[in-house]
């Protein structure tokens, strides 16, 4: 919230006012509002491998984070590039791959790799887009200097969060939306399904119909899936839902089959179709994928864009965004050092104190290393880790993540965020101003991932 | 509307509508067990209660002697018991879940609060006083539940779904209570009714809610006839056979318009129908109160099977 000099942050100001008219009880009552409010709504997720009940509520602090329009204006350009290059690779990757020809990037890298999906050579996918839906993580570390930490072009999940997050703060703090223009964030559910029409199969006749795919109501996200799909009228189905016939794709309803059009999956490409991927799912669909090849459905996001937002592949995302676009990347990527060149691994063995370490094809948070807030045992852990599998871990620089004020049990106090802005992409690109926050809720941690402790913020984009 | 969704729709009602048929059955069996004078007479009433909600072979798998706290355990919380409160209210919250886009924000948050404070209660702790407030509670968990779903549920065909799980449970309920109980119904010469009657009578009353409304329908004092004809035929008692039947048939009129035509569902209503529409006592009697009964739970079940093959139940 504050620049270097301490001094406070433009765009923070009449927060900044707002906060300290606050009685001091008041904050702790909001906050018990808000708990309250989410838990009526059901507003959970599931932790994995946790005993205590099947359901949690992701922390959500009350004092949203702040973002200027100049600032935004040139952020959504950014991610725009970003998201525009990335999905041109997917296309090269699966047709003439130009940009492994050009040697741009190493063959084994993309061939090799467990994300890429051979099945998905020569498909033409509408519009030729194959991630629609897509959330980018990034961090401010200083004015205008921003870092993406990872691109999500699979099956990105928490926007949910960023519209109820809105939703309870609407109702905590009316009055702090009258002194500041917040641009809103309820255009999504209208946009998303705007963008799923806009990618319906040619053959799709009038207004497609369109059909959620969920795990059930076990997964973690499920809150997610029944959300979107009732905001935007479309039927959340299970796989047990959906059948294939002639090609077709038809859901089970109460007056007989129904053909469905467009279809946005939340289960994984493995779990897609037994026919096609895994033989023992029980989560997807038999012959989904031959419907979608023969271009008779259009799954959202399509199979294989995994390729794109691999740990390994993210350091070449500067070369891809030069390769199709012949621009200069405008966001920037974290360093990241390379454990198979042996230069590179003896720098990180010995300050592996300053660093941060992660797998390759970790998510969540799960097994990785942040060295400055670690113990010793655990720096010799991930030296024996890295020099055993050097190929399985990435290695960053900690960056000096900004912090945000959050509410926290003694008082407001500063704790680092990062940032998660969705992005849909189909008869054009569209970005819903805001996105979600995660804010680490542990004093000093930099880890803002819901498994390991992380909150969620509301995230207000300042119009002019 | 997926088959699935018409599906949970369609039990997620009758468990919540299970739930407080529960609670007022539990109610009914502690409170005659309190007001019991004979030696032994509080166990009996439980017992009684326990059969009512045909819950009393699984109960003695688990229990040697039947008393307030171990019945009332058994009927609010053990989840080895698929009819006790805790198992409807699961039941109910779990299928709402899975069909979350199709209820109100109102009808989800009634179950979905429900549970959680449900959840959050300690067993032991219910005793007493708090037993009694507690039932109490279970019943508003429903008619806030019906009360959400009657003032916010768009009317199509998952409206009707539900009303139709709503009613066919209802009905279960009544014709199981009737039949269980259906002996102390029965015409017999002694017109007035020992005590033991007029206790299983106040029982059957109660337990649907009906001891003090019989009296405005009546005008007069418990009579077995009367008891029958009450839960059986009466139009204007809300847990009466016909008046669930009267429910389930509008429900499946305005299903057919919807569909534009009638499903296997229909004729099974429709055959519950002859056995209501224009019968009287004295024919039932005569036909047999208990043999009426079995046919009625019987071709009320019916119903559901015809339903989910109908519509795509799987």
């Amino acid at each position: 919230m504050t620049n270097v000099d301490g001094s406070i942050r433009e765009p923070y100001s009449i927060l900044d006012q707002w906060l300290k008219q606050q009685p001091a009880e008041a904050m702790g009552v909001m906050a018990a509002d808000a708990e309250a409010i989410f838990r009526r709504l059901g507003i959970t997720f599931a932790v994995y491998g946790s005993n205590e009940g099947t359901e949690k509520l992701i922390p959500f602090d009350i004092i949203p984070r702040i973002i200027s329009a100049v600032e935004w204006r040139r952020l959504s350009k950014a991610i725009e590039q970003r998201v525009r290059a990335l999905n041109a690779f997917l296309h090269d990757i699966y047709h003439r791959q130009e940009i492994l020809r050009a040697g741009r990037i190493p063959e084994k890298l993309i061939l090799d790799n467990s994300a890429f999906c051979p099945e998905m050579m020569g498909l033409d996918p509408a519009r030729g887009v194959y991630s629609h839906i897509i959330g980018v993580d990034i961090v401010r570390v200083g004015p205008d200097d921003w870092y993406v930490l990872e691109d999500n072009l699979r099956t990105p999940s928490g926007v949910s969060y960023m519209l109820e997050d809105r939703e309870a703060m609407l109702q905590l703090a009316p009055d702090l939306f009258q002194r500041l223009k917040v641009a809103p964030v309820d255009s999504y559910p209208e946009n998303l399904r705007r963008t799923l029409d806009s990618v319906a199969p040619p053959g799709a006749s009038g207004a497609p119909t369109l059909a959620v795919l969920t795990p059930g109501i076990y997964n973690s996200a499920y809150f997610e899936h029944s959300f979107l799909a009732d905001q935007m009228g479309a039927e959340l189905c299970e796989g047990q839902d959906l059948f294939v016939e002639n090609g077709k794709v038809f859901m089970r309803t109460t007056m007989g089959p129904r053909r469905v059009d467009v279809i946005y999956r939340r289960i994984d490409d493995d779990y897609l179709d037994p026919l096609t991927f895994k033989p023992d799912s029980m989560l997807g669909v038999p012959g989904l994928f031959d419907a979608y090849r023969a271009g008779n459905v259009t799954l959202v996001n399509a199979p294989g864009t995994g390729i794109a937002d691999d740990k390994a592949v993210y350091t070449y995302v500067p070369e891809i965004i030069e390769f199709y676009l012949g621009e200069k990347p405008l966001l920037k990527n974290v360093p990241t050092y390379n454990c198979t060149r042996a230069d590179e691994r003896a720098y990180v063995l010995e300050h592996i104190a300053e660093l941060v370490v992660k797998e390759v094809h970790g998510s969540g948070g799960y097994g990785m290393l942040v060295g400055p807030t670690s113990t010793k045992e655990m720096h010799d852990i991930f030296r024996e880790k890295i020099l055993a599998r050097p190929d399985n871990y990435i290695v960053q620089p900690t960056l000096a993540l900004s912090t945000c004020p959050t509410y926290v049990e003694s008082g407001v106090a500063p704790r680092h965020v990062d940032l998660r802005p969705y992005v849909l992409v189909g008869d054009q690109i569209r970005i819903t101003p805001g996105g979600l926050t995660r804010v680490a809720l542990k004093q000093g941690s930099l880890v803002v991932n819901s498994s390991q402790g992380g909150g969620t913020k509301d995230t207000w984009v300042l119009e002019d | 509307m997926l088959g699935r969704t018409a599906q949970n729709l369609f039990w997620l009602s009758r468990y919540v509508e299970r739930a407080e048929n529960m609670a007022r059955l539990l109610e009914v069996g502690y409170r005659m067990s309190l007001t019991s004078r004979r030696e032994g007479g509080a166990s009996e009433h439980l017992v009684s209660m326990l059969q009512a909600a045909e819950a009393d072979e699984a109960f003695n798998a688990k229990h040697k002697q039947a008393d307030v706290v171990s019945v009332s355990q058994f009927m609010l919380f053990d989840e080895t018991n698929p009819s006790s409160v805790r198992s409807c209210l699961l039941a109910a919250r779990t299928n709402a879940r899975s069909v979350r886009t199709a209820l109100t924000t109102d009808m989800w948050e009634s179950l979905n609060s429900a549970w959680l404070e449900f959840a959050a209660l300690d067993p032991r702790e219910v005793t007493g006083s708090r037993l009694v407030e507690l039932l109490r509670w279970v019943r508003t968990v429903s008619y806030r539940y019906r009360g959400a779903l009657l003032s916010t549920f768009l009317r199509d065909d998952g409206y009707a779904f539900s009303q139709i799980g709503n009613f066919v449970e209802r009905a279960d309920n009544t014709a199981r209570i009737l039949d269980m109980k259906y002996y102390v119904l029965l015409p017999r010469t002694d017109l007035i009714g020992g005590d033991v009657d007029i206790q299983q009578w106040t029982l059957i009353l109660r337990a649907a809610s009906a001891h003090r409304s019989y009296r405005h329908v009546y005008h007069d004092r418990y009579k077995a006839w009367n008891i029958a004809d009450y839960l059986i035929l009466r139009p204007e008692m809300p847990r009466s056979l016909l008046f669930s039947y009267s429910w389930i048939n509008r429900t499946l009129d305005m299903l057919e318009e919807i569909y534009g035509g009638k499903g296997r569902g229909h004729a099974a209503a429709a055959e519950v129908n002859t056995m209501l529409d224009g019968n009287s006592m004295d024919r039932i009697f005569a036909y047999g109160l208990h043999e009426f009964l079995t046919e009625f739970i019987a071709r009320n079940n019916q119903v559901t099977e015809a339903l989910a093959e109908s519509y795509n139940f799987y």
